[in-house]
Protein backbone atom coordinates (compact mmCIF):
# COMPACT_ATOMS: atom_id res chain seq x y z
CA UNK A 1 0.00 0.00 0.00
CA UNK A 2 1.17 3.22 -0.62
CA UNK A 3 1.98 6.10 1.77
CA UNK A 4 -0.27 8.46 3.11
CA UNK A 5 0.29 11.63 3.27
CA UNK A 6 -2.67 12.57 5.25
CA UNK A 7 -1.54 10.74 8.15
CA UNK A 8 -0.49 12.70 11.10
CA UNK A 9 2.21 11.77 13.29
CA UNK A 10 2.64 11.84 17.48
CA UNK A 11 5.19 14.40 18.88
CA UNK A 12 5.94 15.72 22.06
CA UNK A 13 5.48 19.07 22.94
CA UNK A 14 9.19 20.44 25.17
CA UNK A 15 7.99 23.77 26.17
CA UNK A 16 5.32 25.88 26.22
CA UNK A 17 6.43 30.01 26.54
CA UNK A 18 2.83 32.88 27.11
CA UNK A 19 3.80 35.56 24.25
CA UNK A 20 0.52 37.22 25.11
CA UNK A 21 -2.77 36.20 26.55
CA UNK A 22 -3.19 34.73 23.30
CA UNK A 23 -0.17 33.79 21.58
CA UNK A 24 1.47 31.03 22.69
CA UNK A 25 4.94 29.30 21.19
CA UNK A 26 5.24 25.35 21.62
CA UNK A 27 8.43 23.80 20.52
CA UNK A 28 8.06 20.26 20.03
CA UNK A 29 10.24 18.15 19.33
CA UNK A 30 11.13 16.66 15.70
CA UNK A 31 13.34 14.55 13.97
CA UNK A 32 13.99 16.78 10.53
CA UNK A 33 13.59 20.35 10.71
CA UNK A 34 11.71 22.26 7.83
CA UNK A 35 12.94 25.05 5.39
CA UNK A 36 12.29 28.54 6.68
CA UNK A 37 9.16 29.39 5.77
CA UNK A 38 7.35 26.15 5.62
CA UNK A 39 4.20 24.95 7.37
CA UNK A 40 2.68 22.25 9.33
CA UNK A 41 -0.87 20.86 9.22
CA UNK A 42 -1.43 20.48 13.52
CA UNK A 43 -3.60 17.40 14.18
CA UNK A 44 -5.90 16.87 17.34
CA UNK A 45 -7.89 13.82 16.96
CA UNK A 46 -11.58 14.69 17.41
CA UNK A 47 -11.01 18.43 16.89
CA UNK A 48 -9.33 18.96 13.69
CA UNK A 49 -6.13 20.41 11.38
CA UNK A 50 -5.02 23.34 11.23
CA UNK A 51 -2.12 24.91 8.91
CA UNK A 52 0.96 27.19 11.29
CA UNK A 53 3.97 27.98 10.74
CA UNK A 54 7.35 27.51 12.13
CA UNK A 55 8.28 30.28 14.23
CA UNK A 56 11.29 28.79 15.26
CA UNK A 57 13.74 26.07 14.33
CA UNK A 58 16.60 24.63 16.72
CA UNK A 59 18.32 21.15 16.43
CA UNK A 60 15.70 18.02 16.73
CA UNK A 61 12.77 20.84 17.37
CA UNK A 62 10.54 23.38 15.79
CA UNK A 63 8.42 26.16 17.13
CA UNK A 64 5.19 27.45 16.39
CA UNK A 65 3.43 30.32 17.65
CA UNK A 66 -0.36 29.61 18.04
CA UNK A 67 -2.96 32.60 18.53
CA UNK A 68 -5.74 31.33 20.15
CA UNK A 69 -8.44 31.93 17.79
CA UNK A 70 -10.32 28.67 16.18
CA UNK A 71 -11.46 25.07 17.24
CA UNK A 72 -8.38 23.65 16.92
CA UNK A 73 -6.14 26.74 18.42
CA UNK A 74 -7.89 26.81 21.35
CA UNK A 75 -7.78 23.18 21.80
CA UNK A 76 -3.97 23.13 21.17
CA UNK A 77 -3.80 26.19 24.36
CA UNK A 78 -4.98 23.48 26.80
CA UNK A 79 -1.67 21.12 25.68
CA UNK A 80 1.39 21.19 28.23
CA UNK A 81 4.97 20.33 27.98
CA UNK A 82 5.00 16.18 27.76
CA UNK A 83 1.66 16.38 25.88
CA UNK A 84 1.40 14.50 22.77
CA UNK A 85 0.54 16.81 19.19
CA UNK A 86 0.21 15.48 15.70
CA UNK A 87 1.50 16.82 12.97
CA UNK A 88 2.22 16.42 9.25
CA UNK A 89 4.67 18.05 7.08
CA UNK A 90 6.76 19.94 6.91
CA UNK A 91 4.64 21.51 3.45
CA UNK A 92 4.92 24.70 1.02
CA UNK A 93 7.94 26.07 -0.95
CA UNK A 94 9.27 28.00 2.09
CA UNK A 95 11.91 31.02 1.21
CA UNK A 96 14.66 30.71 -1.06
CA UNK A 97 18.44 31.06 0.56
CA UNK A 98 19.67 32.38 -2.32
CA UNK A 99 17.26 35.20 -2.48
CA UNK A 100 19.28 36.67 0.54
CA UNK A 101 22.92 36.25 -0.13
CA UNK A 102 24.88 39.97 0.24
CA UNK A 103 21.75 41.39 -0.18
CA UNK A 104 20.17 44.66 1.82
CA UNK A 105 17.21 42.65 3.47
CA UNK A 106 14.37 44.35 4.95
CA UNK A 107 11.83 42.00 6.58
CA UNK A 108 8.35 43.95 7.48
CA UNK A 109 5.68 41.72 9.46
CA UNK A 110 2.66 42.70 10.91
CA UNK A 111 1.06 40.72 14.20
CA UNK A 112 1.07 36.96 13.68
CA UNK A 113 3.40 37.63 10.57
CA UNK A 114 6.15 37.98 12.37
CA UNK A 115 5.96 33.96 13.61
CA UNK A 116 7.00 32.71 9.78
CA UNK A 117 10.03 35.41 9.77
CA UNK A 118 11.43 34.76 12.85
CA UNK A 119 13.70 31.64 12.03
CA UNK A 120 15.01 33.88 8.86
CA UNK A 121 15.55 36.51 11.19
CA UNK A 122 17.34 34.56 13.92
CA UNK A 123 19.41 33.36 10.76
CA UNK A 124 20.53 36.65 10.09
CA UNK A 125 21.52 37.30 13.62
CA UNK A 126 23.82 34.51 14.04
CA UNK A 127 25.16 34.60 10.34
CA UNK A 128 25.61 38.67 9.97
CA UNK A 129 27.81 37.99 6.99
CA UNK A 130 25.12 35.96 4.97
CA UNK A 131 23.68 39.32 4.23
CA UNK A 132 24.97 42.96 3.45
CA UNK A 133 22.37 44.68 5.89
CA UNK A 134 19.46 43.99 7.83
CA UNK A 135 16.43 46.35 8.67
CA UNK A 136 13.46 45.40 10.54
CA UNK A 137 10.14 46.58 10.95
CA UNK A 138 7.32 45.43 12.66
CA UNK A 139 3.37 46.43 12.99
CA UNK A 140 0.96 45.37 15.88
CA UNK A 141 -2.40 46.56 17.14
CA UNK A 142 -1.15 47.59 20.56
CA UNK A 143 1.32 47.37 23.21
CA UNK A 144 -0.14 44.35 24.80
CA UNK A 145 0.15 42.29 21.43
CA UNK A 146 3.62 42.76 20.92
CA UNK A 147 4.93 39.64 20.30
CA UNK A 148 9.01 38.18 20.24
CA UNK A 149 9.51 41.13 22.80
CA UNK A 150 12.81 39.94 24.05
CA UNK A 151 13.87 38.53 20.69
CA UNK A 152 12.97 42.17 19.07
CA UNK A 153 15.26 43.73 22.21
CA UNK A 154 18.37 41.15 21.39
CA UNK A 155 18.17 41.95 17.16
CA UNK A 156 17.78 45.51 17.86
CA UNK A 157 21.12 45.75 19.16
CA UNK A 158 22.64 44.49 15.41
CA UNK A 159 19.89 45.68 13.30
CA UNK A 160 18.28 49.02 12.60
CA UNK A 161 14.49 47.65 14.36
CA UNK A 162 11.78 50.17 13.93
CA UNK A 163 8.42 48.64 15.97
CA UNK A 164 5.45 50.57 15.55
CA UNK A 165 1.57 49.58 17.01
CA UNK A 166 -1.68 50.98 15.07
CA UNK A 167 -2.74 52.59 18.57
CA UNK A 168 -1.19 52.83 22.40
CA UNK A 169 -2.59 53.40 25.23
CA UNK A 170 -0.65 53.39 27.80
CA UNK A 171 3.10 52.69 28.39
CA UNK A 172 4.58 52.28 25.46
CA UNK A 173 8.30 51.68 24.73
CA UNK A 174 8.35 51.32 21.16
CA UNK A 175 9.47 53.53 18.62
CA UNK A 176 5.89 54.53 16.90
CA UNK A 177 2.57 54.68 16.66
CA UNK A 178 0.70 53.99 13.02
CA UNK A 179 0.92 51.87 10.59
CA UNK A 180 3.97 50.17 9.08
CA UNK A 181 3.21 51.59 5.35
CA UNK A 182 3.92 55.17 7.47
CA UNK A 183 7.63 54.06 8.13
CA UNK A 184 9.21 52.55 5.25
CA UNK A 185 9.98 55.78 4.30
CA UNK A 186 12.15 55.72 8.00
CA UNK A 187 14.21 52.99 5.97
CA UNK A 188 17.70 54.22 4.32
CA UNK A 189 17.35 52.35 0.84
CA UNK A 190 20.18 50.82 -0.59
CA UNK A 191 20.57 50.70 -4.33
CA UNK A 192 17.53 48.99 -5.49
CA UNK A 193 19.62 46.01 -7.21
CA UNK A 194 20.80 45.39 -3.70
CA UNK A 195 17.57 45.32 -1.73
CA UNK A 196 15.38 42.38 -0.95
CA UNK A 197 12.41 43.15 1.08
CA UNK A 198 10.04 40.26 2.73
CA UNK A 199 6.71 41.28 4.11
CA UNK A 200 4.49 38.86 6.09
CA UNK A 201 1.02 39.96 7.70
CA UNK A 202 -2.65 40.27 6.52
CA UNK A 203 -3.01 40.47 3.28
CA UNK A 204 -3.97 44.64 3.29
CA UNK A 205 -0.87 45.16 5.19
CA UNK A 206 1.44 43.10 2.58
CA UNK A 207 -0.40 44.79 -0.59
CA UNK A 208 0.20 48.60 0.95
CA UNK A 209 3.70 47.70 2.31
CA UNK A 210 4.72 46.27 -0.85
CA UNK A 211 3.47 49.52 -2.63
CA UNK A 212 5.38 51.51 -0.54
CA UNK A 213 8.49 50.04 -1.11
CA UNK A 214 7.54 50.03 -5.02
CA UNK A 215 7.65 53.87 -4.79
CA UNK A 216 10.77 53.40 -3.40
CA UNK A 217 11.64 51.79 -6.51
CA UNK A 218 12.27 48.28 -5.50
CA UNK A 219 10.78 45.98 -7.93
CA UNK A 220 8.62 43.46 -7.31
CA UNK A 221 10.40 40.85 -8.07
CA UNK A 222 12.49 41.98 -5.60
CA UNK A 223 9.68 41.83 -2.56
CA UNK A 224 8.65 38.02 -1.24
CA UNK A 225 5.06 37.59 0.70
CA UNK A 226 3.76 34.73 2.63
CA UNK A 227 0.48 34.15 1.68
CA UNK A 228 -1.92 32.47 4.40
CA UNK A 229 -5.21 30.62 3.22
CA UNK A 230 -7.76 28.27 4.54
CA UNK A 231 -6.38 24.78 3.69
CA UNK A 232 -7.76 21.29 4.29
CA UNK A 233 -5.18 19.04 3.52
CA UNK A 234 -1.99 21.40 2.26
CA UNK A 235 -1.14 18.75 -0.15
CA UNK A 236 -2.80 20.38 -3.24
CA UNK A 237 -6.12 18.55 -2.97
CA UNK A 238 -8.65 19.76 -1.20
CA UNK A 239 -9.24 23.17 -3.57
CA UNK A 240 -9.25 25.61 -0.74
CA UNK A 241 -6.27 27.54 -0.89
CA UNK A 242 -6.77 27.61 -4.71
CA UNK A 243 -5.86 31.20 -6.04
CA UNK A 244 -5.95 31.38 -9.92
CA UNK A 245 -3.64 28.60 -10.52
CA UNK A 246 -1.94 28.44 -7.50
CA UNK A 247 -2.10 26.26 -5.32
CA UNK A 248 -1.16 28.50 -1.59
CA UNK A 249 0.05 25.06 -0.11
CA UNK A 250 2.42 23.79 -2.28
CA UNK A 251 3.68 26.46 -4.75
CA UNK A 252 3.38 29.17 -1.95
CA UNK A 253 2.99 29.99 0.72
CA UNK A 254 5.96 31.76 -0.16
CA UNK A 255 5.47 34.01 -3.49
CA UNK A 256 7.05 36.97 -5.31
CA UNK A 257 5.17 40.38 -5.31
CA UNK A 258 5.29 40.13 -9.04
CA UNK A 259 2.93 36.96 -9.04
CA UNK A 260 1.64 37.24 -5.94
CA UNK A 261 -0.50 41.01 -6.95
CA UNK A 262 -1.46 39.35 -10.21
CA UNK A 263 -3.42 36.57 -7.65
CA UNK A 264 -7.10 37.46 -7.17
CA UNK A 265 -9.02 35.43 -4.57
CA UNK B 1 -14.69 -8.30 -29.78
CA UNK B 2 -18.16 -6.93 -30.56
CA UNK B 3 -21.24 -8.73 -29.71
CA UNK B 4 -24.96 -8.54 -29.56
CA UNK B 5 -26.78 -9.67 -26.57
CA UNK B 6 -30.19 -10.34 -25.57
CA UNK B 7 -30.87 -8.46 -22.07
CA UNK B 8 -30.97 -12.33 -20.54
CA UNK B 9 -28.15 -12.41 -21.82
CA UNK B 10 -26.62 -9.03 -20.51
CA UNK B 11 -28.17 -10.11 -17.15
CA UNK B 12 -26.60 -13.26 -17.04
CA UNK B 13 -23.24 -11.64 -17.57
CA UNK B 14 -23.59 -8.88 -15.25
CA UNK B 15 -24.51 -11.92 -12.70
CA UNK B 16 -21.17 -13.06 -13.36
CA UNK B 17 -19.42 -9.86 -12.77
CA UNK B 18 -21.12 -9.29 -9.44
CA UNK B 19 -19.20 -12.15 -8.07
CA UNK B 20 -15.78 -9.99 -8.77
CA UNK B 21 -16.79 -6.83 -9.47
CA UNK B 22 -19.46 -4.40 -7.92
CA UNK B 23 -21.14 -2.69 -10.44
CA UNK B 24 -22.31 0.27 -10.52
CA UNK B 25 -24.76 2.60 -12.72
CA UNK B 26 -27.39 5.16 -13.18
CA UNK B 27 -30.49 3.54 -11.48
CA UNK B 28 -34.15 5.32 -10.66
CA UNK B 29 -34.98 6.49 -7.30
CA UNK B 30 -39.01 6.40 -7.30
CA UNK B 31 -40.49 9.87 -6.24
CA UNK B 32 -36.87 10.98 -4.94
CA UNK B 33 -36.37 14.01 -7.31
CA UNK B 34 -36.32 17.52 -6.68
CA UNK B 35 -40.00 18.14 -7.18
CA UNK B 36 -42.91 16.24 -5.92
CA UNK B 37 -43.88 13.22 -7.85
CA UNK B 38 -40.73 13.36 -10.32
CA UNK B 39 -37.96 10.70 -9.98
CA UNK B 40 -34.07 10.97 -8.98
CA UNK B 41 -31.53 9.25 -11.61
CA UNK B 42 -28.27 8.91 -9.64
CA UNK B 43 -25.56 6.05 -9.44
CA UNK B 44 -26.21 3.12 -7.33
CA UNK B 45 -25.38 -0.53 -7.59
CA UNK B 46 -27.59 -2.46 -10.69
CA UNK B 47 -27.77 -6.19 -10.99
CA UNK B 48 -29.46 -6.30 -13.74
CA UNK B 49 -29.97 -4.09 -17.57
CA UNK B 50 -33.48 -3.13 -15.94
CA UNK B 51 -32.11 -1.46 -13.55
CA UNK B 52 -29.84 1.01 -15.61
CA UNK B 53 -31.23 4.12 -16.82
CA UNK B 54 -29.81 4.48 -20.04
CA UNK B 55 -31.79 7.16 -21.58
CA UNK B 56 -31.82 10.27 -19.31
CA UNK B 57 -28.72 11.71 -17.53
CA UNK B 58 -27.93 11.32 -14.27
CA UNK B 59 -28.86 13.85 -11.96
CA UNK B 60 -25.58 13.48 -10.18
CA UNK B 61 -22.42 12.57 -11.66
CA UNK B 62 -20.26 9.18 -10.32
CA UNK B 63 -17.24 10.63 -9.14
CA UNK B 64 -19.12 9.77 -5.87
CA UNK B 65 -18.15 5.96 -6.69
CA UNK B 66 -14.24 7.27 -5.80
CA UNK B 67 -14.62 10.12 -4.51
CA UNK B 68 -17.83 9.66 -2.28
CA UNK B 69 -19.59 12.26 -0.56
CA UNK B 70 -18.08 11.64 2.71
CA UNK B 71 -15.85 9.35 3.43
CA UNK B 72 -13.79 8.47 6.94
CA UNK B 73 -10.24 8.81 6.54
CA UNK B 74 -9.06 7.48 9.66
CA UNK B 75 -10.31 6.18 13.10
CA UNK B 76 -8.85 7.85 15.91
CA UNK B 77 -7.47 6.81 19.73
CA UNK B 78 -5.86 9.93 21.54
CA UNK B 79 -2.76 7.73 20.46
CA UNK B 80 -3.05 6.94 16.60
CA UNK B 81 -4.61 7.03 13.66
CA UNK B 82 -5.61 4.11 11.42
CA UNK B 83 -6.80 4.23 8.03
CA UNK B 84 -10.09 2.14 7.77
CA UNK B 85 -10.03 -1.27 5.39
CA UNK B 86 -12.18 -1.07 2.21
CA UNK B 87 -13.10 -4.63 0.58
CA UNK B 88 -11.02 -6.07 -2.01
CA UNK B 89 -14.04 -6.25 -5.09
CA UNK B 90 -12.99 -4.59 -7.74
CA UNK B 91 -15.35 -1.96 -9.67
CA UNK B 92 -17.25 -1.99 -12.64
CA UNK B 93 -19.22 1.90 -13.33
CA UNK B 94 -21.54 2.24 -16.39
CA UNK B 95 -20.82 6.03 -17.75
CA UNK B 96 -20.96 8.63 -20.65
CA UNK B 97 -17.97 10.36 -22.53
CA UNK B 98 -18.45 13.46 -20.56
CA UNK B 99 -17.73 12.03 -17.13
CA UNK B 100 -14.78 9.36 -18.70
CA UNK B 101 -13.31 12.40 -19.71
CA UNK B 102 -14.48 13.95 -15.89
CA UNK B 103 -12.86 11.64 -13.99
CA UNK B 104 -9.23 12.12 -16.07
CA UNK B 105 -10.07 16.01 -14.36
CA UNK B 106 -10.18 14.12 -11.05
CA UNK B 107 -6.92 11.94 -11.52
CA UNK B 108 -5.36 15.13 -12.37
CA UNK B 109 -6.46 16.64 -8.81
CA UNK B 110 -5.98 14.03 -6.56
CA UNK B 111 -2.59 11.79 -8.25
CA UNK B 112 -0.81 14.52 -10.52
CA UNK B 113 -1.31 18.02 -8.32
CA UNK B 114 1.60 18.63 -6.35
CA UNK B 115 4.30 15.74 -5.05
CA UNK B 116 1.81 13.45 -2.93
CA UNK B 117 -0.84 11.01 -4.24
CA UNK B 118 -4.05 10.86 -2.35
CA UNK B 119 -3.93 7.74 -1.19
CA UNK B 120 -7.88 7.43 -0.37
CA UNK B 121 -8.62 8.30 -4.10
CA UNK B 122 -6.07 6.27 -5.72
CA UNK B 123 -6.98 2.62 -3.45
CA UNK B 124 -10.72 3.08 -5.08
CA UNK B 125 -9.38 4.51 -8.24
CA UNK B 126 -7.33 1.53 -9.05
CA UNK B 127 -10.00 -0.99 -9.04
CA UNK B 128 -12.23 0.75 -11.36
CA UNK B 129 -13.02 -0.33 -15.02
CA UNK B 130 -15.18 2.04 -17.39
CA UNK B 131 -17.66 0.67 -19.37
CA UNK B 132 -18.92 3.60 -21.75
CA UNK B 133 -22.64 4.18 -22.26
CA UNK B 134 -23.11 4.96 -25.93
CA UNK B 135 -25.21 8.46 -26.04
CA UNK B 136 -27.74 8.21 -28.16
CA UNK B 137 -28.96 11.76 -28.66
CA UNK B 138 -27.67 14.47 -26.36
CA UNK B 139 -29.07 15.74 -23.64
CA UNK B 140 -30.97 19.00 -22.35
CA UNK B 141 -28.31 21.48 -21.82
CA UNK B 142 -25.28 19.28 -22.94
CA UNK B 143 -22.52 20.83 -24.24
CA UNK B 144 -19.80 17.99 -24.47
CA UNK B 145 -18.67 18.69 -28.27
CA UNK B 146 -17.76 22.27 -27.63
CA UNK B 147 -15.76 20.79 -24.29
CA UNK B 148 -14.18 18.48 -26.72
CA UNK B 149 -15.06 15.90 -24.02
CA UNK B 150 -17.93 14.24 -26.56
CA UNK B 151 -16.09 11.34 -27.31
CA UNK B 152 -13.45 8.88 -25.40
CA UNK B 153 -11.02 5.84 -25.65
CA UNK B 154 -10.30 4.85 -22.48
CA UNK B 155 -12.80 2.33 -21.61
CA UNK B 156 -12.84 -1.65 -21.44
CA UNK B 157 -16.59 -1.64 -23.02
CA UNK B 158 -18.30 0.16 -24.44
CA UNK B 159 -22.26 -0.49 -24.72
CA UNK B 160 -25.75 0.79 -26.73
CA UNK B 161 -28.83 -0.37 -25.15
CA UNK B 162 -31.89 -0.62 -26.63
CA UNK B 163 -35.37 -2.19 -25.53
CA UNK B 164 -34.40 -5.86 -26.16
CA UNK B 165 -30.72 -6.26 -26.70
CA UNK B 166 -27.48 -4.30 -26.64
CA UNK B 167 -24.73 -3.84 -28.87
CA UNK B 168 -21.17 -4.32 -27.00
CA UNK B 169 -17.56 -3.81 -27.88
CA UNK B 170 -15.25 -5.31 -25.47
CA UNK B 171 -11.60 -4.22 -25.32
CA UNK B 172 -10.20 -5.21 -21.92
CA UNK B 173 -9.65 -8.99 -21.96
CA UNK B 174 -9.87 -9.26 -18.21
CA UNK B 175 -13.45 -8.66 -18.86
CA UNK B 176 -13.78 -10.75 -22.20
CA UNK B 177 -13.97 -14.18 -20.62
CA UNK B 178 -17.56 -13.26 -18.48
CA UNK B 179 -18.85 -13.28 -22.16
CA UNK B 180 -17.48 -16.83 -22.92
CA UNK B 181 -20.20 -17.87 -25.20
CA UNK B 182 -22.11 -15.77 -24.67
CA UNK B 183 -24.36 -13.53 -27.49
CA UNK B 184 -23.68 -13.11 -31.29
CA UNK B 185 -21.10 -11.48 -32.90
CA UNK B 186 -21.60 -7.93 -34.19
CA UNK B 187 -19.13 -4.84 -35.81
CA UNK B 188 -20.31 -2.35 -32.80
CA UNK B 189 -18.23 0.32 -32.69
CA UNK B 190 -19.62 3.31 -30.47
CA UNK B 191 -20.42 6.20 -31.98
CA UNK B 192 -20.15 9.91 -30.34
CA UNK B 193 -22.76 12.15 -29.93
CA UNK B 194 -21.09 15.25 -32.76
CA UNK B 195 -23.58 17.93 -32.19
CA UNK B 196 -25.25 19.54 -29.09
CA UNK B 197 -28.15 22.39 -29.01
CA UNK B 198 -26.47 23.90 -26.31
CA UNK B 199 -22.93 25.17 -27.97
CA UNK B 200 -20.31 27.58 -25.97
CA UNK B 201 -17.40 29.56 -27.31
CA UNK B 202 -14.65 29.12 -24.41
CA UNK B 203 -12.12 32.16 -24.95
CA UNK B 204 -8.57 31.06 -25.38
CA UNK B 205 -6.01 33.11 -23.94
CA UNK B 206 -3.16 32.65 -21.55
CA UNK B 207 -3.53 35.72 -19.61
CA UNK B 208 -6.88 36.95 -17.92
CA UNK B 209 -7.19 40.45 -17.89
CA UNK B 210 -7.41 41.88 -14.49
CA UNK B 211 -10.84 43.94 -15.53
CA UNK B 212 -12.20 40.68 -16.17
CA UNK B 213 -12.22 39.91 -12.56
CA UNK B 214 -13.68 43.21 -11.44
CA UNK B 215 -16.60 43.17 -14.42
CA UNK B 216 -20.10 44.00 -14.25
CA UNK B 217 -21.02 40.84 -16.25
CA UNK B 218 -20.46 38.78 -13.10
CA UNK B 219 -23.07 41.16 -10.96
CA UNK B 220 -26.05 39.57 -12.45
CA UNK B 221 -25.33 36.02 -10.03
CA UNK B 222 -24.83 38.35 -7.08
CA UNK B 223 -28.16 37.66 -5.50
CA UNK B 224 -29.22 35.44 -8.16
CA UNK B 225 -27.46 32.92 -7.37
CA UNK B 226 -28.33 31.82 -3.39
CA UNK B 227 -25.15 29.73 -2.72
CA UNK B 228 -26.64 26.13 -2.44
CA UNK B 229 -23.44 24.57 -4.20
CA UNK B 230 -26.25 22.40 -6.58
CA UNK B 231 -23.70 22.94 -9.30
CA UNK B 232 -20.33 21.97 -7.17
CA UNK B 233 -22.14 18.45 -6.42
CA UNK B 234 -23.24 17.74 -9.10
CA UNK B 235 -20.10 18.39 -11.16
CA UNK B 236 -18.03 15.85 -12.41
CA UNK B 237 -15.02 17.74 -12.17
CA UNK B 238 -15.32 19.51 -8.60
CA UNK B 239 -12.93 17.61 -6.41
CA UNK B 240 -12.67 20.36 -3.20
CA UNK B 241 -13.86 18.24 0.25
CA UNK B 242 -13.47 19.74 3.96
CA UNK B 243 -12.04 17.43 6.82
CA UNK B 244 -14.41 17.11 10.07
CA UNK B 245 -13.78 15.10 13.17
CA UNK B 246 -16.33 13.26 15.52
CA UNK B 247 -15.90 11.85 18.26
CA UNK B 248 -17.96 8.61 18.83
CA UNK B 249 -18.59 9.05 22.26
CA UNK B 250 -17.23 12.01 24.47
CA UNK B 251 -15.84 9.73 27.45
CA UNK B 252 -13.47 7.36 25.14
CA UNK B 253 -11.76 10.08 22.87
CA UNK B 254 -12.05 7.40 19.83
CA UNK B 255 -13.86 8.75 17.05
CA UNK B 256 -12.85 9.23 13.10
CA UNK B 257 -11.92 12.16 10.65
CA UNK B 258 -14.07 12.33 7.67
CA UNK B 259 -13.57 14.55 4.33
CA UNK B 260 -16.71 15.47 2.93
CA UNK B 261 -17.19 17.01 -0.61
CA UNK B 262 -16.96 21.22 -0.34
CA UNK B 263 -18.25 23.47 -2.90
CA UNK B 264 -17.05 26.76 -3.42
CA UNK B 265 -20.38 28.65 -4.09
CA UNK B 266 -21.44 27.70 -0.44
CA UNK B 267 -20.74 29.70 2.33
CA UNK B 268 -17.59 29.23 4.48
CA UNK B 269 -15.34 27.48 2.08
CA UNK B 270 -12.72 30.43 2.54
CA UNK B 271 -13.17 30.91 6.22
CA UNK B 272 -10.14 31.32 8.40
CA UNK B 273 -9.56 30.99 12.24
CA UNK B 274 -10.15 34.78 13.34
CA UNK B 275 -13.23 35.44 10.66
CA UNK B 276 -11.28 36.33 7.56
CA UNK B 277 -13.06 35.38 4.40
CA UNK B 278 -11.88 36.05 0.98
CA UNK B 279 -15.23 35.38 -1.33
CA UNK B 280 -17.85 36.77 0.50
CA UNK B 281 -20.52 37.74 -2.26
CA UNK B 282 -22.08 34.97 -4.40
CA UNK B 283 -21.01 37.16 -7.91
CA UNK B 284 -17.16 36.68 -7.07
CA UNK B 285 -18.22 32.84 -6.51
CA UNK B 286 -19.51 32.41 -9.91
CA UNK B 287 -16.75 34.34 -11.09
CA UNK B 288 -14.04 32.07 -8.78
CA UNK B 289 -16.08 29.01 -10.29
CA UNK B 290 -16.23 30.22 -13.93
CA UNK B 291 -12.81 30.67 -14.23
CA UNK B 292 -11.67 27.83 -13.02
CA UNK B 293 -13.50 25.38 -15.07
CA UNK B 294 -12.68 27.42 -18.30
CA UNK B 295 -9.70 29.50 -17.40
CA UNK B 296 -7.17 28.32 -14.83
CA UNK B 297 -6.82 25.02 -14.79
CA UNK B 298 -6.26 24.50 -17.89
CA UNK B 299 -3.68 27.00 -17.57
CA UNK B 300 -2.01 24.64 -14.99
CA UNK B 301 -2.69 21.40 -16.07
CA UNK B 302 -3.71 22.17 -20.36
CA UNK B 303 -6.48 21.37 -20.67
CA UNK B 304 -10.00 22.94 -19.75
CA UNK B 305 -11.68 21.33 -16.73
CA UNK B 306 -15.19 21.99 -17.57
CA UNK B 307 -16.67 18.62 -19.65
CA UNK B 308 -19.88 20.22 -20.90
CA UNK B 309 -22.38 18.13 -19.22
CA UNK B 310 -24.73 20.24 -18.02
CA UNK B 311 -25.20 18.58 -14.96
CA UNK B 312 -25.15 22.59 -13.22
CA UNK B 313 -27.48 24.11 -15.63
CA UNK B 314 -30.42 20.89 -14.87
CA UNK B 315 -29.81 21.37 -11.18
CA UNK B 316 -29.58 25.43 -10.65
CA UNK B 317 -32.76 26.40 -8.54
CA UNK B 318 -32.17 29.91 -10.20
CA UNK B 319 -31.84 28.47 -13.79
CA UNK B 320 -29.05 30.29 -13.95
CA UNK B 321 -27.02 28.49 -16.62
CA UNK B 322 -23.14 28.09 -17.45
CA UNK B 323 -22.95 27.75 -20.89
CA UNK B 324 -24.63 30.73 -21.58
CA UNK B 325 -22.01 32.30 -18.77
CA UNK B 326 -19.00 30.78 -20.92
CA UNK B 327 -20.60 32.64 -23.96
CA UNK B 328 -20.85 35.94 -22.44
CA UNK B 329 -17.43 35.86 -20.74
CA UNK B 330 -16.39 35.18 -24.21
CA UNK B 331 -18.39 37.90 -25.84
CA UNK B 332 -16.41 40.34 -23.47
CA UNK B 333 -13.13 39.55 -24.30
Amino acid sequence: MCKNPLKPAPYKIISVRELTKDEWTFRIKVETTPIFGQFYEVSLPGIGEMPISTSGIGDKWIEMTIRNVGKVSSEVHKLKPGSTIFLRGPYGNGFNADDFKDKHVVVAAGGCGVSPVRPLIEYFYNNPDYVAEVDLLFGFKEPGVVLFKEDIGRWKKKFNTIVTVDQACGAWEGNCVGLITDYVKEIKMSEYQKMQIVIVGPPIMMKYTAEEFIKHGVPEEQIIVSMERRMSCGIGKCGHCKVDSCYVCIDGPVFYYSEAKKLID
Amino acid sequence: MSLKLTNESFDKVIEKLRKDYTVYAPRRFKDRGRFSDTDLIRYGEVSSVADIVWNEKSTFSPKEIIFPITQTIFRFTEEEYREPAIDDKKIIIFLRACDINGIRRLDTIFLKNGDDEDFYYKRLREKVKFVLIECQNSFDNCFCVSMNSNTTKDYSIAVCFGTNDALLEIKDNDLAEYFAGIGEKSNFKPEFVSENITKVTVPELKKMPDAIFTHEMWDEYKSRCIACGRCNTTCITCSCFSTDDIFYDESTNVGERRRTWAACHVDHFTDMAGGHEFRKDNAARMRFKTLHKVYDYNKRFGEQMCVGCGRCDDNCPEYISFSDCINKLNDII
